[in-house]
């Protein structure tokens, strides 16, 4: 009984938490999608959206975020392999983390500097000889740049399943004469597959409503629905068009994350 | 147990002397009431030591605090949090807030140094009478255009834009209507105007420029001018005087289809608590010396008449920041369209970023 009251004791802080900064902001962003501008009862919000400029930007958010997702992984996946294979593998991943650790926007603007027609990757590409070419302010460099702030995230739970994998498992398909290929594609990968999941919601997630990036390093020309809700709240004022948007966005997070999720809960039950 | 409870005490301990701390440091900097004055502008738009000299001469302790758009600006009169005293919103937003309910109207017998503002500047469309507000600054959007980089190249209109030479050497201003606006001048439709065809036809014609758009940008569209990553910026005059004052080959140029003129008035919001400072700080603001002053700290261009005479002579006849009556007479103040409007504005915006 008494160990009854003290774990209910225990989930007051949790509840209190989950209510007022998880519930009820979703709650109010649902309650302000269907006023109008007039602030009256409507769905006209929800009409707009399903109008082809929000569709083209939905499609476009997701887009992108497929890319850099993709590109993440692609990288994220051998680094990962690799770290775990060297003899100092805690000290060689925090060097990964430790950028993660200064502010975006501080990173943001380096690359402005970076990029720049007079900066660094210019210099180089010209040292190589291939000439200075225009990398701010295109598609290259946003993918570019997010997938430089998201890749230790993915790296991160890729690298936790790696390191947890057994290698009695690895010995005993060499022993079967299975190929270093046959190996990985047969026994590797999907023993880590929960980790390449996580690592890619972790990614894909923030990647669907990145909005200061599309900004900085893509010179407003990317546009994600975060870019969308951004304006509507700052420059229309039209909260219900905005929070509209927020809940589409929420709603497709579901489902990357059901879709992502749901193999997991079934090898576990 | 022992231990929560110890890490309870050092807690609460902790919260007591951070308490402390900040009615410590409210009451230093004159919070605890007193003679304070509140006040809520944009960020670097006043000459620090203007502040300074109002605080000598009134005995009024200033608390300052800083903004970067409209909006947010509304916003947090709106909510009340804080008790502003005086906001310095644009023209356009003090319609909305005088529609809102938000403004307490100027008593001008409190200030008199009004007369020393310009008649032209008075009396506006958005503030018939000044009855709310008095103009602070004012400024134009235009062109600023690094002549070097472009071989002499002449720019004196927004159709010069569409030059297929200038491939991806323009940088915008982030913002819907600046943007819609400068499309629609340059078909020689006026910047407030809503016609749905009209809107279409200056978003059309937008398009087309985009092969010439190397970005859309917030401030660092001055760092990036400055140093000569692009060539051309449509611009406010303020930041173009700045991105001037570093690298000396740009030139600000008000195209000849017309453009707009800004004013940012001093407001005193519903929410103000010492309305008599706040009248004290208008005028103070208004004397001709001070005004003079604050005006070569911030570099936008001054409405007071009387201040010219004490500021540098190349500053009061640059033609680009202070335009003859005749210049401004083809220049367009921003009309509240309505959130409707506003809001079909802001969509073509996002359209075109996308294209």
């Amino acid at each position: 009984m008494e160990n009854k009251t003290t774990r209910s004791l225990y989930m007051i802080p949790y509840v209190i938490w989950i209510a007022f900064f998880v519930i009820a902001p979703i709650l109010l962003v649902l309650y302000y999608s269907f006023q109008d501008l007039n602030g009256d009862f409507s769905l006209t919000n929800y009409q707009n959206f399903f109008t082809p400029i929000y569709l083209e930007m939905t499609l476009s958010s997701f887009w992108y975020a497929f890319l850099i997702t993709l590109v993440t992984l692609l990288f994220a996946y051998p680094t990962a392999y690799l770290l775990t294979k060297l003899k100092h593998k805690q000290l060689w991943l925090l060097l990964i983390i430790v950028p993660s650790w200064i502010n975006l926007l501080l990173k943001a603007y380096a690359f402005l500097g970076i990029f720049g027609t007079y900066g660094m990757a210019n210099k180089l590409l010209e040292a190589v000889g291939i000439g200075s070419r225009q990398l701010l302010f295109t598609d290259f460099s946003f993918v570019f740049v997010a997938v430089y702030i998201f890749i230790p995230f993915m790296i991160l739970p890729i690298f936790n399943s790696l390191d947890k994998l057994n290698p009695t498992y690895l010995d005993a398909a060499n022993d079967l004469g299975a190929s270093r290929w046959t190996t990985f594609r047969r026994i590797v990968f999907p023993l880590t597959i929960d980790g390449v999941k996580a690592g890619c919601q972790i990614t894909f997630i923030p990647a669907l409503s990145l909005f200061m990036l599309t900004r900085l390093i893509a010179g407003s020309q990317v546009i994600t629905l975060g870019t969308a809700i951004e304006q509507q709240f700052l420059v229309t004022q039209d909260w219900g068009m905005g929070s509209t948007i927020a809940v589409f966005l929420i709603i497709f997070m579901f489902i990357v994350m059901f879709a992502t999720g749901t193999k997991r809960r079934r090898a576990r039950g | 147990m022992k231990q929560l409870v110890r890490l309870a005490v050092v807690i609460l301990a902790v919260c007591g002397i951070l308490l402390f701390t900040i009615s410590r440091l409210n009451a230093s900097q004159g919070y605890s009431g007193g003679n304070t004055l509140t006040v809520y502008n944009w960020g670097d738009y006043i000459d620090p030591e203007v502040l300074d000299s109002f605080e000598e001469e009134t005995g009024i302790t200033v608390i300052y605090e800083t903004f970067d758009t409209n909006e947010a600006m509304m916003t947090k009169i709106q909510q009340g949090g804080t008790s502003y005293d005086i906001a310095v919103p644009s023209e356009y937003m003090i319609e909305k807030l005088k529609e809102e309910d938000l403004l307490l109207p100027i008593d001008h017998s409190k200030i008199p140094n009004l007369k020393n503002i310009d008649d032209r500047f008075l009396d506006l469309s958005f503030d018939p009478n000044n009855k709310y507000s008095i103009p602070y600054f004012w400024g134009t959007v235009g062109i600023v255009y690094n002549s070097k980089k472009l071989d002499g190249m002449k720019i004196d209109s927004w159709n010069d834009l569409w030059n297929p030479a200038l491939k991806n050497e323009i940088i915008f201003t982030d913002s819907p209507r600046e943007i819609i606006g400068m499309g629609l001048n340059s078909l020689n439709y006026s910047l407030n105007d809503t016609d749905p065809d009209h809107l279409q036809e200056a978003y059309d014609k937008l398009v087309s420029l985009k092969p010439n758009v190397k970005a859309l940008l917030g401030d660092e569209n001055k760092m990036l001018l400055a140093s000569g990553e692009a060539s051309i910026g449509v611009v406010w005059s303020g930041d173009a005087s700045e991105i001037m004052g570093e690298n000396a080959n740009l030139d600000y140029v008000l195209p000849k289809e017309g453009s707009n003129l800004w004013f940012d008035n001093m407001v005193i919001p519903k929410t103000a608590k010492n309305v008599d400072a706040a009248h004290e700080f208008i005028n103070y603001m208004l004397d001709p010396k001070v005004a003079a002053k604050n005006t070569e700290y911030v570099s936008y261009s001054t409405p007071n008449k009387e201040a010219l005479q004490y500021m540098p002579a190349e500053m009061v006849n640059d033609k680009r920041f202070y335009p003859s009556p005749e210049q401004t007479e083809r220049l367009e103040v921003y009309e509240n369209l309505g959130p409707e409007k506003l809001g079909r504005m802001n969509e073509l915006f996002l359209k075109f970023k996308m294209e």
